[in-house]
């Protein structure tokens, strides 16, 4: 199936395949013949002098988008990139994301939740720059690393805690825990536990979204489906073949790659072949992107291009935002292996500042404003705390529920009740 | 919840099984020996293996810096990065990359982060591994290949950290699976495995890493494989398991012989090929045969003992086969207590077998 490159000319910024250019590994000071505008990973770009990689260098390789926004655009319309409302909201979300996995951190030292926690501090800018721009119809689907992705989509605090702590009140009714927020009502398809499953689950959900607009005819249905995952993934078997998928029919997907430089311990750099991810798209005929992720407005503007060319039946975008996360792995990672001073380097990107910083300076609110939010966050989650205390417990019965389609599972016992219900239940086999 | 107070226990202490407990190279009571836990013997294996075959390989996901369990620490700077490194985070191409080492006969050792990410790699295995020695008629084979992957629960991994896939290998013919129950038998059994001609799925038990403490000596020895042991002799029924869960069995032979019934222990150690005769032995003796692991019950390996017990031992048994396994429901996260089968649930069929 051919794909043309000149795909969607509309203002400003199109995102065109690059379907000539080399491959930047090969020779990366090569530029490319055609002329063609920065968006993609063109390797022209690449801003440094030596052809090996600079394993210490985090890509700055690849301007970012904002930075060529900002360029053609005069300096007294930076503040049109977002407008007060808007930016309230970004700032809101974002804090609530912190807000929310610093209260995990207490509340699992203090044993009210368990299990393998892994938290978002230092990548809500890429959580709230793409999902924040979702209708509700939208999908996401997310990695173990899901809780604000949960909650930018509009999944209440409060259900989200419930989870966490394993009450009936939790968005699965207690099943799934920290790594499996699940919610039908905002298209939040999951909580993958294993690197990579989720993609194709992304992939398949934005097929539907595709057939239901072509083949049933419901022009209405421009339902996007972003697929979030980490640079480990990219290393994965099923992240290419959905890639080739997803391009082969194009999906209206969006593959946003949180690449925050290391998968547990395991250093990107050291472990992939090309280490700048956003190169993987136009090897499957997409446009591949790389965005600051811990810059919210850059990362919004990215997201807008990329949800919108989706949305207008024009295919899938890669896109490689890079990040870090402030804290280890998961809370029962001693997080030894990262450098400190990468670590302050990143400490001082804190997208929440930023944006902060960004708000006040450009004069679309008051300090005063962006701290009211601030205490009506921390109300929020100590809300979803209590209300995650006081709920209760789910029944032994739900152990065997919904193992099959019949929400019973094959739980009932000859005389009509669970058979967990049933006082022999310790005795002899476990059958059920 | 399930009651693991296994700290300090020592399995299987000079007992006198059918068979002596090791004959192979070395003699297991020989020599120093140190308290220490299930991951340093497995260090301590993957040292010696290292040490001693220098065409031997340690790699998977996060093995450098000494794995998320600990088991790889200090192999990196003792052996260098050629021989113990890091891969990308594919199972699928660890283990295939693992058959091709072992296929120019170098020992693969791939470390499989968590026993539940295997299965990207459970083709790689069925339908590569077990199959190679037989389809090149001999040309060529991946005896050098060693899967070493952590398996079971452990307290609070939920879906997709607690699972035990060990029935599932079970059912390939070509490979061997094989599990150790404490540190001695750990290092043992891995270098027996490592230096086994034929490839292994080695599933450590998780929830042993720490817990588990006993005195292994020092030097290179190895256990044989497919030999299970008595390790608690006993007259009126035999219970057969593998793993962490001998832990929870043998509190539960403690506490039945108070009410006097006297149960014989068998750690089956090598799944596949499993040691038929052992326990054949022992159900003659018994009459009566209880199976216990963490699998779901349904297809679990119980269910291939009880039928070849029943086939060999039909007019010997007293009473049904009995199996004390996990629920058939997917690993669960809050409800592990009630899953698992636990030393109550295995009381219970230890009464229900005995008064049948």
């Amino acid at each position: 199936m051919a794909f043309s490159t000149a795909t969607a000319y509309f203002a400003p910024q199109p995102f065109p395949l690059n379907t000539a250019s080399p491959r930047s590994h090969d020779n990366p000071l090569i530029t490319p013949a055609s002329a063609s505008p920065f968006f993609g990973s063109t390797p022209k770009l690449r801003l440094s002098p030596s052809p090996k990689f600079n394993l210490h260098r985090r890509s700055g390789s690849g301007v970012s988008v904002s930075q060529v926004v900002k360029e053609k655009k005069p300096k007294s319309t930076r503040s049109l990139l977002i407008t007060k409302d808007e930016g309230l909201e970004l700032y809101e979300d974002m804090v609530l994301g912190r807000a929310f996995e610093d209260m995990c951190a207490q509340m699992y030292y203090r044993g009210k939740m368990f299990g393998f926690v892994h938290l978002y501090n230092g990548q809500e800018a890429v959580s709230t720059g793409f999902i924040k721009l979702l209708k509700q119809q939208d999908s996401v689907v997310s990695t173990y690393r899901d809780h604000v992705h949960a909650l930018s989509k509009g999944v209440p605090a409060r259900a989200v805690m419930s989870e966490l702590f394993g009450k009936t009140t939790g968005c699965c009714r207690g099943q799934g825990g920290s790594m499996h927020m699940f919610s039908r009502e905002h298209n939040v398809l999951g909580g993958f536990a294993f690197i990579g499953e989720g993609i194709p689950v992304a992939t398949g959900a934005a097929f539907t979204s595709k057939y239901t607009r072509e083949v049933l005819k419901e022009v209405d249905c421009d339902h996007v489906t972003l697929a979030f995952f980490g640079d480990g993934t990219c290393n994965n078997g099923q992240f290419f073949e959905c890639l080739n998928m997803a391009a082969l029919w194009k999906l209206p997907i969006v593959f946003v790659v949180e690449n925050n430089l290391w998968a547990i311990g395991m250093s990107h750099l050291r472990s992939t072949s090309d280490p700048q991810i956003y190169n993987k798209g136009p090897a499957f005929g997409m446009p591949g992107i790389h965005v600051d992720g811990m810059d919210v407005l850059k990362v919004r503007e990215v997201a807008k291009e990329a949800i919108a060319r989706a949305r207008r039946g024009e295919g899938p975008t890669l896109v490689e935002c890079e990040t870090y996360r402030f804290r280890g792995h998961s809370l029962a990672d001693p997080d030894e292996l990262r450098d400190p001073a990468e670590k302050e380097r990143y400490a001082a990107r804190d997208p929440i500042k930023a944006l902060k910083k960004y708000i006040i300076e450009s004069n679309l609110a008051s300090e005063a404003e962006l701290k009211a939010i601030d205490k009506k966050i921390d109300e929020v989650v100590e809300d979803a705390v209590e209300f995650a205390d006081e709920s209760p417990v789910p029944p032994r019965s739900q152990l065997l529920e919904n193992v099959f389609a019949d929400p019973k599972g094959f739980g009932i016992g000859p005389d009509g009740r669970y058979r967990c219900a049933d006082p022999k239940f310790t005795e002899g086999t476990a059958h059920v | 919840m399930a009651l693991r107070n296994i700290l300090g226990k020592r399995f299987g202490v000079g007992l006198a099984g059918r068979r002596p407990l090791s004959t192979a190279t070395c003699d297991v009571e020989s020599g120093n020996a140190k308290a220490i836990n299930l991951y340093s013997a497995i260090n301590q294996a993957l040292l010696i293996a290292l040490e001693t075959d220098p065409r031997a390989f340690v790699f998977g996901e996060d093995v450098s810096f000494g794995g998320v369990f600990r088991c790889t620490t200090g192999l990196a700077d003792r052996f260098g990065k050629a021989r113990v490194f890091n891969t990308p985070l594919c199972e699928q191409g660890i283990v295939g990359f693992g058959i091709g080492l072992a296929a120019m006969g170098n020992r693969a050792i791939a470390e499989i982060q968590f026993a539940d990410y295997i299965y990207p790699a459970f083709d790689q295995i069925v339908n590569e591994a077990s199959k190679f020695r037989y389809r090149s008629g001999n040309q060529f084979n991946c005896g050098g290949l060693t899967i070493r992957a952590p398996y079971g629960a452990v307290g609070h991994g939920g879906h997709y950290h607690s699972q035990s896939p060990e029935a599932f290998f079970c059912h390939v013919p070509g490979i061997k699976v094989v599990i150790p129950r404490s540190p001695r038998q750990a290092k043992g059994l891995l270098l027996s495995c490592i230096r086994d001609p034929n490839p292994v799925v080695f599933f450590e038990p998780k929830w042993l890493y720490r817990l588990a403490v006993e005195e292994v000596p020092e030097h290179d020895y190895m256990l044989p494989l497919s030999e299970a042991e008595v390790i608690r002799q006993g007259s009126d029924i035999t219970l057969v398991g593998w793993g962490a869960q001998l832990s929870i069995m043998e509190q539960a032979c403690i506490e039945a012989e108070r009410d006097g019934i006297f149960c014989e222990l068998i750690d089956l150690k090598t799944l596949i090929p499993w040691d038929k005769e052992t326990v054949e032995a022992s159900v003659r003796k018994t009459g009566r045969v209880l199976i216990s692991h963490e699998a779901p019950v349904t297809g679990g390996f119980g269910a291939e003992i009880s039928a070849s017990i029943v086939e060999r031992c039909f007019l010997r048994l007293e009473a049904p086969v009995a199996r004390v396994c996990g629920l058939d429901t997917p690993f669960p996260l809050v409800f592990e207590p009630f899953y698992m089968p636990t030393k109550n649930k295995i009381l219970d069929a230890i009464k229900a077998t005995v008064n049948y």
